[in-house]
């Protein structure tokens, strides 16, 4: 028996021994008869405890080893994306009731949070112009992978065709996702998007990997005359601006959750966002809240359709997750709300406004210019005079965090993003810069 | 309750929409400082936007009033077995949103976020040495995503060696529903071993299942019975000899940490839950994190990404043999000066793939960073054992009126049987609900399925004797209760703010969002 005090454990050495004697043994090894005797109390090469005040000042420390943006002017994207959080959704999220409760097993002693989901559901509905909505996913590349899942059970087909302008980082989720399902994947042509006759869904990115925006709609005809499921995967801050999922006849509607209120905390904890028509619900994946009432009439909400989950219907699950992601979801919820219909709408432009004059005073440098053609929203590429990587090392002197290196794609293509924490000033230092740096050689 | 109580009994109900009142808003933004720019053309634009319009005040106490329907680790002892509601300590939060961690970006290059990759490499090092399995990888954001990147790794390790004829997956019939769902989506049959009467592994039945088509054995250990198996080296010899990879699920190894390490049992993969052994808030229900740990001859397999330390940098701080604190320098990376480069994100060369779109669940993963230094090897050591402790003392101040499962000592949790209560007219639903008017959350219900009535209790290290005594004198006045006054059970909660909901018409009348009708 150690005799370690920790602020985290109360059973003094005395209470110990009492427990031990009420349970019939004499210390604590008896406890554990089945455990081999030689494999027991290995060495562990891991320090001593360490008081709070020591760790709170190391992990400071630690944390300032960072480049933080916000100390620097940031302009990267391309996936995850800097959004001024109210106070109001910091003083939310952490409320202990919501932060250490599980998931909502007992609806009686959960109400709160089932709710919050309910919210939750209901305002990506509001915002995505689809029927109905999970509780949540993991983030928004695994959401868009299980959506391709999902279109595959609902239309039996086992090939999926993802448009080229989807982000290949997303692909390489969809195939870590179905490549043991025997699941195809083809990816086709976006001008031109020739989907072979057994496609189980047409999959877009909006805005795509270039931040230009895709015609939905067009899509979807494209999807539907071979009878294939569309599936678009969108940015949320997009939808306070453009033509919604549901207005261009999209099936299964997921997006990266982060936007929406979300620290980008180096690329978690996310939420995915699934939505879908109403037909397709018995497919969906994921925790799902529905509205019922109690014993006495009163109105309270459920976890429900719970049939088509790993815990009762095991390897026959649409899926094998089993967490909504509530802590985030109450995140994007509280968010959704504080902002509401008109800050929903003034990111948006405010987002759109400040790229585009970014864009347009960049193009104007010599030098460089935007390669790809097309509407954008608050991500386009710019084709750079010097290396992405190079460019960026430059920036950095001048305290800004530059673009995310697409060369893959475009030679010397840095895909830069502007949002409404980008102030003026920071846009115009960054024009500066770029000006600079791109005359040296 | 009190709170909870008053709450009630004034409690508004509506929805953010149905509180909507045109003009009001919880915030305002500063106005665009850049030159007009030309709007696209209308036909790419949005009609309306239906989104709630509520005053800041109005905001704040709605969520705040909901908040107060939930029992949480922070109101309520919140035995729920198989889900390790330890508290949740409140520097862990405080870490993760230092600016340094909140707001630096998935994409920036690994030269600018070195302490974020010195985290995840210490935390590799860390639950590499917890469990004896030391190739890690953090990318998977839950248990269950763990679970199905340590299946994709077995796979792939099969197939390296062109023995790509073992597609099945043996499964005890006590597992948690995701085993077989992962196993499914990984592509394998899924084969089901019986549990003997000790509620072990029926190890002549898996001697009979094991042979060339095994590729994996996946194992919860302890079991979700709450016990270690008896036969566990003998089992993973089995599936070894017939040329199989043994998979333990992690979820119960609080009861494990200092006290054996899982890789040592002979188990080649395993996958932690951060959010139960390592303190990260439930949150309702996720975030979670659920790293995977393999043998060092499957690390080439790991899901991308895995953080590499480069030669030339510093002892790592999760070392018994550095000192603690730290030595590097931390004023140098300000002011863009060249950076020491240390760690960065690496692609192991036969890996399975990304999984997820960055690089894991960042902050969870620094707040079980934080816990396991706050906690030191021997409090790890210490947690297991009053985890341990704590079970057996209630199931051994229980055990006379409520049927043990396996009657033997258990690990970190015991498994109930409500059986007798059922026989007399109450369920182990039942119980369960009344034990919410005590101020106390249900445990684990109906789970594990072979067990009748289950009532599965978990109380943790966190909880103080005199909260294991409430707890086990209200069980054995419920038990009376069935007697006394059993609609005291059937009717159970009486207190809180709903009563049992009609979940069948739920699951037959969808009404999954708000309508406008009301």
């Amino acid at each position: 028996m150690t005799t370690v005090n920790h602020p985290y454990i109360p059973s003094t050495d005395s209470e110990r021994a009492e427990m031990l004697r009420a349970i019939g043994v004499r210390a604590f090894a008896d406890l554990i008869p089945d455990i081999p005797r030689e494999k027991r109390f290995p060495k562990l090469d891991l320090p001593e405890a360490e008081p709070e005040p020591v760790v709170a000042a190391a992990m400071a420390a630690i944390a300032r080893q960072n480049v933080t943006p916000g100390e620097y002017a940031c302009f990267l994207g391309a996936g995850a994306y800097r959004h001024y959080i109210s106070a109001v959704c910091k003083a939310i999220v952490s409320r202990g009731e919501f932060l250490t409760a599980y998931t909502p097993y007992q609806p009686e002693a959960a109400q709160g949070s089932l709710q919050v989901a309910f919210e939750f559901q209901t305002m990506w509905c509001l915002l995505s112009e689809m029927e109905v909505a999970n509780a949540g996913m993991y983030d928004g590349p695994t959401a868009f992978a299980e959506a391709a899942l999902m279109a595959c059970r609902l239309t039996q087909r086992q090939t999926v065709a993802v448009l080229d302008t989807v982000d290949e980082r997303f692909v390489e989720v969809i195939r870590s996702y179905s490549s043991h399902k025997g699941i195809k994947i083809k990816i086709v042509d976006s001008h031109n998007p020739a989907l072979p006759a057994d496609a189980a869904a047409l999959m877009v990115q909006n805005p795509n990997v270039y931040g230009a925006i895709e015609d939905l709609a067009a899509h979807s005809k494209t999807a539907h005359a071979v009878g294939a499921l569309a599936v678009a995967h969108v940015n949320p801050t997009s939808l306070g601006m453009f033509k919604t999922p549901g207005e261009s006849d999209i099936d299964i509607c997921t997006a990266e959750g982060q936007p929406l209120g979300v620290p980008v905390s180096y690329g978690g904890s996310y939420v995915g966002l699934f939505s879908c028509k109403q037909a397709h619900i018995r497919q969906m994946p994921g925790r799902i809240v529905g509205r019922t009432t109690d014993t006495k009439g009163r109105t309270g909400y459920v976890l429900t359709l719970q049939t088509r989950e790993q815990h009762i219907r095991r390897e026959r699950a649409t899926s094998n997750i089993c967490t909504s992601t509530q802590l985030i979801g109450l995140m994007v919820t509280a968010y959704m709300a504080t902002m509401g219909k008109s800050g929903i709408r003034q990111v948006a432009e405010l987002c759109y406004q400040k790229a585009h004059y970014a864009a347009v005073e960049i193009a104007r440098l010599p030098g460089y210019s935007l390669p790809v053609k097309g509407v954008y929203f608050h991500e386009f590429v710019v084709k750079c005079p010097r290396p992405v990587a190079e460019t960026n090392r430059e920036l950095l002197k001048r305290g800004i965090i530059g673009g995310y290196d697409l060369t893959r794609r475009i030679p010397n293509g840095m895909l830069l993003c502007v949002t409404e924490t980008n102030t003026r000033q920071e846009i115009d230092a960054l024009i500066a810069a770029l000006r600079e740096i791109g005359g040296a050689r | 309750m009190t709170a909870q109580t008053t709450i009630a009994g004034a409690l508004d109900r509506r929805l953010l929409m149905d509180r909507s009142v045109p003009g009001r808003v919880a915030l305002t933004l500063p106005a665009s400082d850049v030159p007009l720019q030309a709007a696209p053309s209308a036909d790419l634009l949005r009609k309306g936007l239906d989104l709630p319009e509520i005053s800041q005040l109005d905001m704040v106490r709605y969520f705040t009033n909901l908040s107060q329907l939930n029992f949480s680790i922070d109101t309520n002892f919140y035995p729920l077995g198989s889900c390790t509601m330890k508290y949740n300590p409140k520097i862990n939060d405080e870490v993760a949103s230092l600016p340094g961690f909140r707001d630096i970006h998935p994409n920036q290059p690994d030269e600018q976020v070195q302490g974020a990759l010195r985290v995840m490499f210490e935390l590799q090092h860390a639950l590499g040495e917890i469990t004896g399995l030391p190739g890690v990888s953090l990318a998977p954001l839950a248990g269950a995503q763990g679970e199905y990147a340590g299946l994709l790794i077995a796979r792939a390790y099969h197939e390296s060696r062109g023995d790509s004829a073992r597609t099945v997956a043996i499964i005890p019939d006590s597992a948690h529903g995701t085993n077989p769902a992962s196993a499914a989506m990984a592509g394998l049959e899924v084969v089901t071993v019986p549990s003997n009467a000790q509620g072990g592994v029926d190890v002549d039945a898996l001697r009979k299942l094991a042979d060339n088509r095994t590729a994996v054995f996946m194992l919860t250990l302890p079991s979700t019975l709450g016990l270690f198996e008896m036969n566990i080296l003998e089992i993973t010899k089995i599936i070894h000899d017939a040329g199989g990879l043994v998979y333990a699920d992690g979820a119960n190894l609080n009861a494990l940490l200092g006290i054996v390490k899982i890789g040592e049992l002979g188990f080649d993969i395993c996958h932690s839950n951060l959010h139960k052994t390592f303190s990260t808030p439930h949150g309702g229900g996720g975030p979670g994190a659920g790293p995977v740990m393999v043998a060092a001859r499957l690390a080439e397999f790991l899901p991308e990404p895995v953080v590499v330390r480069e030669p030339a940098a510093a002892k790592s701080s999760l070392s018994a043999t550095s000192h603690h604190g730290d030595a590097e320098p931390v004023e140098a990376h300000h002011g863009a000066k060249p950076y020491a480069f240390a760690y960065r994100l690496s692609r192991p060369p036969k890996s399975t793939g990304k999984i997820s779109g960055f690089h894991g669940s960042f902050s969870i993963l620094v707040r079980a960073y934080t816990y396991i230094r706050s906690m030191g090897r021997d409090g790890l050591r210490s947690a297991a054992e009053n985890a341990i402790i704590n079970a057996n003392y209630i199931q051994a101040g229980l055990k006379d009126k409520y049927a043990l499962a396996v009657d033997r000592y258990c690990m970190h949790e015991t498994v109930l049987s409500a059986k007798r209560q059922h026989a007399r007219g109450a369920a182990a639903l039942d119980v369960a609900k009344r034990l919410l008017d005590y101020g106390i959350h249900a445990p684990t219900m109906y789970f594990p399925m072979i067990v009748e009535q289950a009532l599965m209790v978990e109380p943790t290290e966190s909880e103080s004797k005199e909260t294991l005594d409430n707890f086990i004198q209200v069980m054995r006045q419920i038990d009376d209760e069935i007697d006394r006054d059993p609609a005291l059970l059937h009717d159970a909660p009486h207190d809180l703010p709903v009563s049992r909901m009609d979940e069948a018409t739920a699951a037959r009348k969808p009404y999954l969002r708000w309508q406008k009708s009301g």
